[in-house]
């Protein structure tokens, strides 16, 4: 199994018809990925390499029976599409896009949560989310990820979540599902949706945490590990340099005051008895120790 | 975005908040004829994103122009806590009769917002926190619901504010509120907060940090746009627009993904190095970019290597070598550089690299065997 997406995920792209969206859709179709639709206002009725286009996300649900969302559509327009997907009854949204201004993005998370319990927000500002050999959904490298487990990847950010899948797979350890939930303050899905979904994920037997510095996602997962979870956890986090007060890249990434540092992460997450790795390289090979694997 | 005191001012005016007349002087005659217009007597106040101004001599309050012209030639030009004082605020000196504290943030651990207010204002807040947590009254405010006028008097009254005050404080607290949502800041902290002697509250400071990603919506933004960079590092970075935050160290640091360059400054450090920057070139970068961050890393002279570290997923890796390759040719590279590659068409971008191997260019094959031989270039050099 594997958690948010599966074979028989139905994706609808919203911006199909930008640079980006035709780019990394035709990419996640080749992968393998049931990409059925793409929505961009105004251009209904076009197909891109034989993908449907519709003007309305609501129009490719009725024709197509998308139940996925991914969006790479610009930071104006991303919150109102996310909610145009909830609105049409997709069940998950994956948002790509960078750059949505903080007030947006917090009405657009608590409304999701008032209104649309049944829609789940991934991201914004992520890279999507993959189930090596049955979906990916975003940006992901598909090479670089293993299919078959029995590895669960959660991470704030891409690079590195790319850097420990291609240290799993060199581990061959395979991956059920790797999410990047994203670099911005208030994400959609956090850290403790994912570690509840692999615990609840009779294929997941190990996660990967990579956190950064900002906000306190670490802490609260940290707790959730040391009191409802049965499985090992293996952790990184960036930014043990990064000075105070300074945005790093993405815009959830600053220490403000005495919060969010990467060394109080650090500490929460060993505290909870999850193993945590100086480095990023080191992910894999601490991986299949706690898994007692020798190299694949 | 961090606006300094007086564009905070200048933001919260616009927004209906009453505060001191003033205006900004970078010279002392500037000063002196600043303080004239604004009327004496005057504080003349250290423009520095950075608190504690008052106690490093940063503040000071005038009664006429020669006075002026001696505090302004002390102040500009003084270290503060490593921020070199460039620009004044000079205002109507006030008659204070209490201090409260207010300020409104994104709370994103609750995802919500989050009100503070007290009546022990005037001091850094961080402290009143420790010391007095119950002279904080803290208020959620739903994303989506707002605070109402009535609301923010029952707030005025839990926090101790004056009595006769409080309807004065419920429209002020409900324009401060709206100044962070209407007008797209992340922060809005005023303190002090003050009540004059005729019983009128007037914002006395302004620490007000603007979102960069609403930036598309408020062209009139532009005009504080200086208050993007801290030094002259960023701005040439800025100028090119790279993502660069400036750091103290000697290895210069590129990769692409915010993660990933965080990481990579880890690794700097524990391979014993101290990295000189931060600077994440994004995801698809061109040549032509990473040729111009070699530019911007390697103007910083205290730089004495550069480690350039990219796991390609949408940046191709062969683009990132022929763009390193460029910035050789096109420009004459103080630093060596030493350079990792990984994923999307990495072999392809060794491959273009190995041919040009000497002591300016170094591949290394993994993370931390690029930071290692980067500390060290750097430690030689």
């Amino acid at each position: 199994m594997s958690i948010f997406v599966d074979a028989s995920t139905r994706v609808v792209v919203q911006g199909l018809t930008g640079s980006q969206g035709r780019f990394h859709g035709l990419r996640n179709r080749a992968y393998g990925t049931q990409v059925v639709a793409g929505v961009t206002p105004g251009k209904g009725g076009q197909d891109v390499d034989g993908i449907p286009v519709f003007d309305a996300v609501a129009d490719a649900v009725a024709q197509t029976a998308a139940d996925t969302s991914v969006i790479f559509v610009p930071a104006r327009m991303a919150a109102a599409a996310v909610l145009e997907a909830a609105e049409a009854g997709i069940r998950l949204v994956v948002c790509i896009t960078e750059g949505i201004p903080v007030h947006d993005e917090l009405r657009l998370v608590d409304r999701l949560a008032s209104q649309f319990r049944g829609t789940r927000l991934v991201g914004p500002n992520c890279p999507g989310v993959i189930s090596p050999g049955r979906c990916n959904v975003g940006i992901t490298p598909g090479e670089i990820a293993l299919a078959g487990g029995p590895v669960g990847v959660v991470s704030r950010s891409g690079t590195l979540t790319y850097q420990a899948l291609q240290e799993l797979t060199r581990q061959g350890l395979g991956q059920t599902t790797c999410v990047g939930i994203g670099g911005d303050p208030v994400p959609g899905t956090r850290f403790v949706d994912c570690l509840r979904a692999f615990e609840d994920d009779p294929e997941t037997e190990a996660v990967i945490l990579i956190g950064e510095i900002g906000g306190d996602d670490e802490e609260r997962a940290a707790r959730f590990i040391a009191g409802e979870m049965s499985k090992p956890v293996v952790a990184y986090v960036a930014g043990m340099t990064a000075p105070p007060g300074r945005r790093m890249g993405h815009a959830g990434a600053i220490i403000s005051g005495s919060s969010g540092s990467a060394s109080a992460k650090v500490e929460a997450l060993r505290g909870a008895g999850a193993t945590v790795v100086a480095n990023p390289t080191e992910l894999g090979s601490a991986m299949a120790a706690v898994l007692g694997r020798a190299q694949g | 975005m961090d606006l300094f005191e007086y564009q905070g001012k200048q933001f919260l005016a616009g927004m209906g908040v009453p505060v001191p007349a003033g205006a900004v002087a970078d010279t002392p005659d500037q000063a002196v004829a600043a303080a004239g217009s604004v009327g004496y007597p005057v504080a003349v106040k250290a423009q520095v994103r950075v608190g504690g101004r008052g106690k490093a001599g940063g503040i000071r309050l005038v009664r006429d122009g020669a006075e002026a012209r001696a505090a302004a030639e002390a102040i500009l030009g003084l270290d503060i806590r490593g921020h070199l004082v460039r620009r004044l605020w000079l205002e109507a000196a006030a008659d204070v009769a209490e201090e409260y504290y207010a300020s409104f943030t994104v709370d994103r651990a609750e995802r919500r917002y989050l009100g503070m207010l007290s009546a022990r204002g005037g001091v850094d807040i961080e402290e009143v926190a420790a010391s007095e947590p119950e002279a904080i009254a803290r208020l959620p405010i739903s994303p989506n619901g707002g605070l109402s006028e009535a609301d923010a008097r029952s707030w005025a009254e839990a926090a101790g504010l004056a009595s006769d005050v409080h309807d004065q404080a419920a429209a002020m607290l409900v324009t401060l509120f709206g100044a962070l949502t209407g007008g797209d800041a992340d922060l809005v902290e005023v303190n002090p907060l003050i009540v004059t002697a005729d019983r009128r509250l007037v914002a006395l400071d302004a620490k007000v940090s603007l979102d960069d990603s609403a930036r598309f919506r408020h062209p009139e933004w532009e005009e504080w746009g200086t208050a993007e960079w801290h030094d002259e590092r960023e701005r040439r970075a800025r100028e090119r627009g790279l993502n660069y935050v400036g750091l103290t160290g000697t290895v210069g640091v590129i990769g692409n993904g915010a993660g990933l360059v965080l990481s990579t400054l880890d690794v700097v450090s524990q391979a014993g190095g101290t990295p000189a920057n931060f600077l994440d070139v994004g995801g698809g970068a061109s040549a032509d970019v990473i040729a111009a961050a070699l530019e911007v890393v390697d103007g910083d002279e205290k730089v004495r290597a550069v480690l350039v570290n990219i796991f390609g997923g949408i940046t191709r890796c062969d683009e990132v070598a022929r763009g390193i390759l460029d910035a050789m040719g096109r420009v004459d590279l103080r630093s060596p550089i030493v350079v990792r590659l990984d994923g999307t068409n990495a072999e392809e971008g060794r491959v273009l690299l190995a041919d040009h191997q000497s002591d300016r260019l170094v591949s290394q094959p993994t993370m931390l065997d690029a930071a290692q031989a980067a500390v060290a270039l750097a430690a030689g050099g």
